[in-house]
């Protein structure tokens, strides 16, 4: 018998926690029990740090179906009888240790919790954080990440539409790796994981269950990485091939209508899904683990009970039914095994080899402790928020020169290295693709909708203003959806952060979410599902807080939609802002040029959120009018990069009047003017024709708007600073990434 | 007409093929799964795309040797019309009913994108109705599609007439910096000496709407409707 101290180590529970679940169960667990508790009490099933916290946002609106928490992922309407299920979730320390299984496994994870839902996954998208490429252990995180996405999901079928990468050395060694999946259904497909009577049989199908992923979730979700080396048999293997077929096998007997609830087996394995099954059914359950079928010769119930093995789904239906679920998983080639049924009584028995291994509450082991800790800002903030740029130099280097070297920048640079990696077609969906705007754009087949995606979060931003970063993340995301022209109507949410029982983290922690809580609510749309990642730290530096949002849109008329680049030759390029902007050395505040140039990462970010809400509803109102042909928001790299961007993906020049922008900087910064991040930006390029029109618009939403020039042919002018051909401009772009 | 579109465990473009003849063509389409054997009735079988039996021992080496492949196999000598694309042009080149193989890209990545592609042969029952000297744009989504041949093979095939697509620029110039993977001499499709069975990486059947980007798809597809209509009778044997 192993020591108590180790077995506790190995659960990731305290010595005070193990006290409480003495006095709840009146004995002393033993060695399954405890392995149960700890899976199931870790942060990344029980969320016991960030539970209180989570409270803070809205998860209501008309259009809810499931609302976050209840189920794998929300649900929420979109007219036609139809409905989005979507969930955004991490996979950063089993990257971290193993790059390519690591993130594999992570699409494999999201995809299981859609189509538990009953749900066909339409979209995949991944938000990256790497450590800068030159230092060799970052490019071989970057190559194993990418080529397990890569992998996982083409061999799927499902497109990976979107998404984004960043490179910042506060991830080196300690890569983030978000993967966020969407599905669709009607709604009478709709599945849930509790089944409502006992004597409902347990059907677990697919893989077989190994060794692997033993303490995924105590072990490397809920601890930072410090010796990585010993934790790679922490992570699962991935067989997307597996997947596939267990996809199309499991929502051809949800078809049938025989199941009354399904779960994914994904992090702490059969027992978070049996467990959390029986917890939304409020009901019991006895499993048998002998008809388990094993990988391995062998295993024992704790780690049956714990294994991580992918690609397995847990099949709740009658007994009657039985047989019409076999057939079907038979003509598949798919393992099927009956390992149990559910009960009045809410106990879980786990029974092996005629003895009972384990017998706990069902209450008790999903109510974690939760914990909150006193918030306290990091002494240094002040100081960084407060630093005075005004003492900054202005760039003696030539601003054309240094407008190519940001465009060259990895956090600039086209990312087609990466998502050409990735089929974003097959489902013959896709409208908008990867690059050609700041959100996909997919259709719904049938119908004149479409829907759009997009995931953003600045961790730098974040980290200068927790607060501010966490309101960016939400309108960033939901601004990026505007600019198709769709309305946003929901958002999922993955948070990335150090560890929480540092008060310095925990004031991260909360800030964000407070200020997610506040863009959500000020943009009137839910949280429909969400995922924490907490402990993101590698020799005890943590990472900088990065929200991660993934904002869902729909378009009335797919029709109807408009990308970042610009269209025709004389077409008039309009910014429309915040009226409360006030362009000034204060605008370079966490921006690419400040860290670039400087090598400063200082400042204070703000939004204001009303504001913000205006000018998205004037943008919307613009695209659905059919006024304005592209739509593109200012984000990293300020307002010179978003008018390169667009006008390389137009293969178009442009033309401004210095004359006419000068008076934007209110203390004459040039670099301010062009490199500043002020939030709430819109570029856009409308016909002459229509200019008094987009003025109008703009006032009735209370929007500042103003002409900064015009779409010329073949190059970027803007004299005296700027005057570069775009095929040159385009090639620095484009080049930057490739990287084979 | 009626198409037959075969499933094998792990394909996924089957639901878009059927989506492009059946929904926009209005044809006839029925699915046929790998462990059948029974295409009567059928005027053109499609091999769509996907990862059959997870592409493992080497991309449609599995797959060459269900019980379907045999049926198409039969099927194909009896002058019914074949196409196989992406991983279907991997699994008609290891059931030999076209010569050569696909390799790895070059960049040994996969690679998802739009290309353009020149006809150079509009005599085909694919391609009949490609209007002449057009540039078909076409994405391509595979990790595998570097054809590869030996020079006899190449030779013959040259002249065959069998290298029905190449990649190239939207000029239909066809130069090593618009050969996506490194397939020999651009090729990113051929046919059968015969003429029946053509496999290509590119997908037709992701263009042909113009909200999706492109309807040059439709032209392949529309070549193969009017094809069996002069065919129909003779493929049924």
């Amino acid at each position: 018998m192993k020591s108590l101290q180790k077995l506790l180590d190995q659960s990731a529970l305290t010595q005070s926690e193990y006290k409480l679940i003495v006095k709840q169960l009146g004995r002393e667990p033993n060695e399954v029990e405890l392995g149960m508790f700890g899976a199931l009490w870790s942060e990344h099933c029980g969320y016991k740090h960030s539970k209180l916290l989570l409270k803070l946002f809205p998860t209501n609106s008309n259009n809810i179906i499931v609302k976050a928490g209840e189920e794998n992922a929300g649900v929420i309407n979109i007219g036609d009888n139809q409905a989005i299920v979507m969930k955004i979730e991490s996979h950063n320390h089993p990257s971290a240790v193993e790059p390519y299984h690591g993130a594999a496994t992570g699409v494999g994870g999201i995809v299981r919790d859609i189509f538990a839902m009953g749900a066909r996954p339409i979209a995949l998208l991944n938000s990256l954080r790497f450590g800068p490429l030159d230092i060799s252990r970052n490019k071989y995180l970057y190559d194993g990440i990418v080529s397990g996405i890569s992998d996982y999901g083409n061999c799927l079928g499902i497109p990976n539409v979107g998404g984004e990468s960043i490179f910042h050395p506060t991830y080196s060694s300690n890569p983030l790796v978000n993967a966020m999946c969407v599905g669709l259904l009607n709604h009478s497909q709709l599945i849930r994981s509790g089944p409502k009577t006992p004597n409902t049989l347990l059907v677990l199908v697919g893989a077989k269950t190994g060794r692997d992923g033993i303490h995924g979730a105590s072990g490397l979700a809920s601890r930072s990485l410090d010796s990585q080396s010993d934790l790679r048999a922490s992570v699962q293997v991935a067989n997307p091939f597996l997947e596939k077929i267990l996809i199309e096998a499991c929502l051809e007997v949800a078809a049938t209508g025989i199941l009354d609830a399904m779960q994914d087996l994904g992090a702490a394995g059969l027992t978070s899904a049996a467990i959390e099954a029986a917890a939304n059914g409020q009901l019991g359950i006895e499993l048998h683990l002998d008809q388990v079928p094993l990988r391995e010769k062998g295993m024992t119930p704790y780690e049956i009970m714990l294994s991580e093995s992918q690609e397995r789904m847990l099949l709740m239906m009658q007994s009657k039914d039985l047989e019409i679920a076999t057939s079907i998983f038979e003509k598949w080639d798919l393992d099927i095994s009956v390992i149990g049924q559910f009960t009045d009584e809410q106990v879980a028995n786990i029974r092996y080899k005629d003895k009972e291994v384990a017998s706990l509450p069902i209450k008790a082991l999903v109510t974690p402790p939760l914990y909150q800790f006193s918030p306290r800002k990091p002494k240094e903030l002040t100081k960084l928020q407060n630093y005075d740029l005004s003492q900054l130099p202005l760039p003696v280097e030539s601003p054309n020169q240094i407008l190519l070297a940001m465009l060259a920048l990895p956090n600039l640079a086209n990312k087609q290295a990466i998502y050409q990696q990735y089929d974003h077609q097959v489902q013959d969906n896709t409208v908008v693709l990867p690059g050609e705007a700041g959100a996909a754009v997919l259709r719904i087949k049938g119908t004149d909708k479409g829907i759009a995606l997009s995931t953003d979060g600045n961790g730098k931003l974040t980290y200068l203003d927790p607060y501010q970063g966490g309101m960016i993340a939400v309108f960033e995301a939901c601004r990026n959806v505007v600019c198709t022209g769709a309305k946003p109507i929901a958002i999922t949410n993955c948070l990335n952060f150090g560890n929480p029982e540092n008060n310095t983290i925990y004031y991260q922690l909360k800030q964000s979410i407070k200020g997610m809580a506040t863009a959500s609510k000020a943009l009137n749309i839910p949280v429909i599902s969400g995922n924490v990642s907490l402990y993101n730290e590698s020799s005890n530096s943590p990472i900088y807080p990065t929200p991660i949002v993934g904002a869902l849109g729909i378009l009335e008329d797919i029709q109807c939609h408009v990308t970042s680049a610009f269209k025709s030759v004389g077409d008039s390029i309009i910014l429309l802002q915040a009226p409360s902007t006030r362009v000034s050395i204060k605008s370079l505040a966490g921006s690419e040029f400040l860290e670039f140039y400087h090598g400063l990462t200082v400042g204070k970010p703000s939004i204001n959120p009303a504001q913000e809400v205006k000018l998205q509803n004037c943008i919307l109102e613009l695209i659905r009018l059919q006024i304005i042909k592209s739509a593109t928001d200012c984000s990293e790299g300020g307002m010179i990069t978003a008018l390169a961007e667009a006008c390389i993906l137009g293969s178009l020049g442009l033309r401004c009047d210095y004359a006419k922008l000068k008076h934007l900087a209110s203390d004459g910064r040039w670099d301010a003017l062009f490199f500043g991040e002020d939030q709430s930006r819109i570029i856009i390029s409308t016909p002459s024709t229509q200019i008094q029109k987009v003025f109008n618009y703009a006032e009735k939403h209370q929007v500042n708007c103003i002409t900064l020039g015009t779409v010329t042919a073949d190059t970027f002018q803007i004299p005296p600073f700027f005057d570069i051909p775009i095929n040159i401009m385009s090639e620095t772009w484009n080049d930057a990434l490739r990287i084979s | 007409m009626r198409f037959g579109i075969v499933v094998f465990p792990g394909t996924w473009s089957d639901g878009d093929c059927y989506h492009s003849v059946n929904t926009i063509l209005s044809q006839e389409a029925q699915f046929i799964w790998h462990k059948d054997t029974d295409l009567s009735g059928i005027d053109c079988v499609i091999i769509p795309g996907g990862f059959s039996y997870g592409d493992h021992l080497r991309a449609g080496a599995i797959a060459a040797f269900s019980p379907i492949m045999k049926a198409v196999t039969q099927f194909a000598t009896h002058g019914g019309l074949v196409i196989g694309i992406c991983n279907g042009f991997q699994i008609l080149c290891e059931s030999g009913l076209l010569p050569g193989i696909l390799r790895r890209n070059r960049t040994l990545q996969f690679r998802c994108r739009w290309v353009n592609l020149k006809t150079n042969n509009s005599k085909t029952p694919f391609t009949v109705s490609i209007p002449q000297k057009h540039t078909l744009r076409i994405p391509i989504s595979h990790g595998e599609g570097a054809y590869y041949a030996d020079e006899t093979i190449i030779k013959e095939i040259h002249d065959n007439n069998q290298i029905v697509f190449q990649y190239c620029d939207t000029t239909g110039l066809v130069t090593d910096d618009n050969n996506p993977n490194g397939s020999i001499e651009n090729i990113a499709g051929i046919v059968n000496k015969d003429g029946n069975v053509l496999g290509m990486m590119p997908h037709p059947e992701r263009a042909c709407e113009d909200l999706l980007g492109s309807k040059d798809g439709l032209y392949i597809l529309e070549s193969i409707i009017e094809s069996s209509s002069r065919l129909s009778g003779y493929s049924k044997t």
